[in-house]
């Protein structure tokens, strides 16, 4: 749901704009407090992977498709500050080297895409673990955080592109939720398994914060 | 830094699905275009692009076979993004050191 030059007005895209700078350098001053030397390396396998990822369309319906945003994945991995900085380069990269989103639009896009899943996300997923413990919970909790940042997302795309005048919200936010309730389904079922094989195989990458809650005793 | 395998397993595994699994991805328009198409304002998109990327959509150019240039700026991209999410790490971490 990358936003193209030309469906965003100045006044929508400057603020969006500005929003997503300032969590982008929220995110820069947070972040250097909490980073381990481990979150290094991981910052540029997860940008790398979920740049990679977001090439590899698939099929949702009739001549439609949608693509891995990975958010939430890589909030999960790097916890909300870290993660805000890797979504906003894959995004930065993407529109300057592949002009796959405007470069007007490149901060709504970071909105929509980035700052959202991970720092709502963050929230969101927090608040569900609190409720299902355990690493079945935690995956659950995965599933809808991430289903549930896609449709977000793309209503927010929707909002942004009806205050622009492009089209009118009534037409536009119905369908861009629509189609992306089924795009966030894939989207939830990658982080999910994502997810489920770095905590049987490797723990220590999952951020701390995000680890599962324990139900009765274990470590969490 | 430190030669942790995990790294180089995880940068293959990107570069393998940016550079191979890539070329299986569905031609079919994404939601937004999908959504954009069906409701007439997909023309609203500025055809004529106001920066001009060295690799637009997804395509080596130059190259006329079209799975090699994508899977060629899949890989690029793919090694772009590593360098550039550990030069990130790096900065804000030397921000840090400076007891930020």
């Amino acid at each position: 749901m990358h936003i193209p030059d030309g469906f965003l007005s100045t006044p929508v895209w400057a603020a969006a704009g500005a929003v997503s700078a300032g969590a982008v350098a929220l995110s820069a001053s947070r972040v250097g407090r909490t980073l381990e030397d481990k979150q290094v390396p991981l910052m540029g396998v997860a940008a790398a992977f979920i740049f990679a990822a977001q090439m590899v369309n698939f099929p949702i319906a009739s001549g439609t498709s949608g693509h891995l945003g990975g958010g939430v994945l890589a909030m999960l991995l790097l916890g909300p500050w870290a993660s805000t900085l890797v979504m906003a380069a894959i995004l930065i990269v993407q529109a300057l080297l592949f002009q796959d989103g405007g470069i007007t639009a490149l901060g709504a896009n970071v909105l929509n895409m980035g700052v959202l899943a991970c720092l709502l996300g963050f929230l969101v997923f927090r608040s569900l673990r609190r409720l299902l413990a355990g690493t079945q919970g935690a995956l659950i909790s995965a599933f809808i955080t991430a289903w549930l940042m896609v449709v977000l997302g793309a209503s927010l795309a929707a909002v942004e592109i009806a205050l622009s005048g492009t089209i009118p919200l009534r037409l536009v936010l119905p369908a861009m939720a629509g189609v992306h309730a089924l795009i966030g389904t894939g989207e939830g079922l990658i982080t999910t398994a994502a997810l489920a094989f770095l905590l049987r195989v490797r723990r220590d990458l999952v951020h701390p914060l995000c680890l599962p809650r324990a139900a009765a005793g274990g470590a969490a | 830094m430190k030669g942790a395998r995990w790294v180089w397993i995880g940068l293959a595994a990107a570069l393998a699905v940016g550079g191979l699994l890539s070329l299986a991805a569905s031609p079919a328009p994404d939601g937004l275009e999908r959504v954009a198409e069906n409701q007439g304002f997909w023309e609203r998109a500025v055809q004529t692009p106001l920066l001009r990327s060295p690799l637009p959509g997804y395509l080596f150019p130059g190259i006329a076979d079209e799975r090699l240039a994508t899977g060629l700026a899949g890989f690029l991209g793919t090694l772009v993004l590593f360098a550039l999410g550990l030069g990130v790490g790096w900065a804000v971490r030397r921000l840090r050191r400076r007891g930020a």
